[in-house]
């Protein structure tokens, strides 16, 4: 039986550390609603709003997919924010203003539909801590709140199924 | 990638971890309630798959070891998408890999151990017959699993051979034992029905382990990372500005897809900065390819542009910086893309800045 060098697990473990970190995924927060898109769009909107912000507007992101022969089209991203701090951020900073207004992509998955965003942690990453914490912070936990609260929604079946 | 941290979640977890006393149901929630709040978002509730592979396939499950599993969770796949689950201490990482094996009752056979191969002649081999799926460098098929733009019809993206998170989770013998056995349910078919003998599995495994020596190699991919977002300054003003990218994009023979102000929809209508202006574009084929390659880009898509007037008179453009897609969604297949739309911005900046 072959065993292992040791050695080889250092460089394997090294090599891991050194390819990971440009390529780390962390910035992303991501999860599944049990709720086709519609449904799950309109609770997305409707979370927002409850966690206090304003749901800017909803695009349409795949333009043409239909016509590129798939069968599915269910794409759209949900821009969102408070109006006081995306002003004062963007004229404080104009190199976040790509990233502004806060935005989820929102796409089905069979039955189910995936909500991902970046967490705003990240942004805060780009400005080299040169604002405080607080706002990414808060931003971060009420995002985190919204798709909790959304992967936690059950589905239409299970909906009803409980109201009987 | 990071998964939501619910405070109701990690008290709940808590408490089956320390509190509620033992058992095997108790045990069984918390293993699939940490699956369910770090996997189930791209493998899917059942394991069934997603933008993430199916992990609930028979073939895989009595293919691959917990250890595997256990790696595979705590390394992740560099470059292909499934994040390092570093966060999670290896009691947690474990109750997951409990949760992954408790959708087989079989066990994992493995196949006997191999003799020593010939790394030359498993290149060949593997450029014969398994580069056409996982790539002449076995980087791995293009894209991810299914999803909207894949559909569970299509067969599974295969994976990255040439990769430290699979190369330090996978042992010989478990290279060897999916050669020799395939994978029903994939396009993987057993070694002996391609016409290989067991001394070309051994000698394609020991081919596969030569990755390990070219990775050790110092890469462009271990640079730091690019700078977020790209900025040009214009001397004209605003709404010339605003009249030089249009032209820019169509020249190009880009699409302008819709502009707005950036808060748009989150003032009153009419109270809206007039100084910020946001234009999307792109082409339908760039953002189709960007979308099949990773569903989650449409969070950067279309492209865009915004155009601003600053307190002082200065008007900026500024724009996302594709060369930093590949890291933010931990996918080395956008970096093609990334980088031909990288250059797409920077000949609108500069036309602008001029």
């Amino acid at each position: 039986m072959k065993t292992e060098h040791p050695l080889r697990s250092i460089l394997l473990f090294i090599l891991l550390m050194l390819t990971a970190l440009p390529l780390q995924a962390d910035h992303l927060i991501m999860v599944r609603a049990h709720q086709p898109l519609p449904a799950a769009l309109d609770s997305l909107k409707q979370t927002i709003q409850q966690q206090g912000y304003t749901v800017a507007r909803v695009d349409m992101v795949n333009i043409g997919l239909l016509g590129m022969g798939y069968t599915s089209n269910k794409y759209r991203a949900v821009f969102f924010g408070k109006a006081d701090e995306i002003e004062k951020l963007s004229r404080k900073y104009p190199q976040l203003t790509p990233y502004l207004p806060l935005r989820i992509a929102i796409f089905a998955e069979g039955d189910s539909t995936l909500l991902v965003t970046i967490n705003p942690s990240t942004y805060h990453e780009f400005l080299a801590a040169r604002e405080p914490a607080e706002i990414f912070n808060r931003w971060e936990k009420d995002i985190e709140q919204i798709l909790s609260l959304m992967a936690e929604r059950p589905g239409q079946a299970q909906q009803a199924s409980g109201g009987k | 990638m990071q998964i939501n941290r619910n405070p109701l979640h990690l008290s709940i977890l808590i408490f089956f971890l320390f509190v509620a006393p033992g058992g095997s149901a108790n045990a069984a929630t918390e293993e699939s309630e940490l699956f369910a709040i770090n996997c189930a978002a791209c493998h899917g509730d059942n394991g069934d798959g997603g933008i993430g592979i199916p992990l609930a396939l028979p073939d895989f499950l009595a293919s691959v070891t917990d250890d595997y599993l256990f790696k595979t969770i705590r390394h992740g796949r560099p470059g292909r998408i499934m994040p390092a689950f570093q966060h999670l201490d290896d009691e947690q990482t474990w109750a997951i890999v409990r949760h992954i094996r408790s959708w087989s009752s079989g066990k994992v056979k493995l196949s006997p151990e191999g003799a020593p191969g010939d790394p030359e002649k498993g290149r060949e081999i593997f450029a014969r017959y398994c580069a056409r799926c996982h790539g002449p460098l076995g980087k791995g098929g293009a894209g991810t699993g299914i999803n909207f733009t894949r559909l569970h019809d299509h067969p599974v993206v295969a994976p990255g051979l040439n990769n430290p998170g699979f190369l330090a989770a996978a042992s010989d013998q478990i290279i060897r034992t999916t050669l020799l056995k395939g994978r029903r349910g994939t396009p993987m078919l057993p070694a002996a029905k391609m016409g290989l003998s067991s001394q070309d599995v051994d000698d394609v495994v020991s081919y596969i382990r030569s990755f390990e020596k070219e990775l050790q190699r110092p890469t462009k991919t271990a640079m730091v990372p690019a700078k977020p977002t790209l900025i040009a300054t214009s001397t004209d003003s605003f709404a010339e500005t605003v009249e030089n990218i249009r032209q820019a994009i169509s020249e190009k023979r880009l699409r302008i897809i819709r502009q707005h102000y950036l808060d748009d929809g989150l003032v009153a209508q009419g109270e809206e900065n007039k100084k910020q202006l946001v234009i999307h574009f792109g082409s339908i084929q760039q953002i189709n390819t960007l979308l099949t390659i990773d569903p989650r880009m449409g969070l950067f898509l279309p492209n865009r542009l915004t155009v601003m007037e600053q307190d002082d008179g200065k008007v900026m453009v500024t724009a996302v910086n594709p060369l930093r897609f590949g890291a933010l969604f931990n996918n080395a297949n956008l970096e093609h893309t990334s980088r031909e739309l990288y250059k797409i911005y920077s000949a609108i900046l500069e036309e602008v800045s001029e």
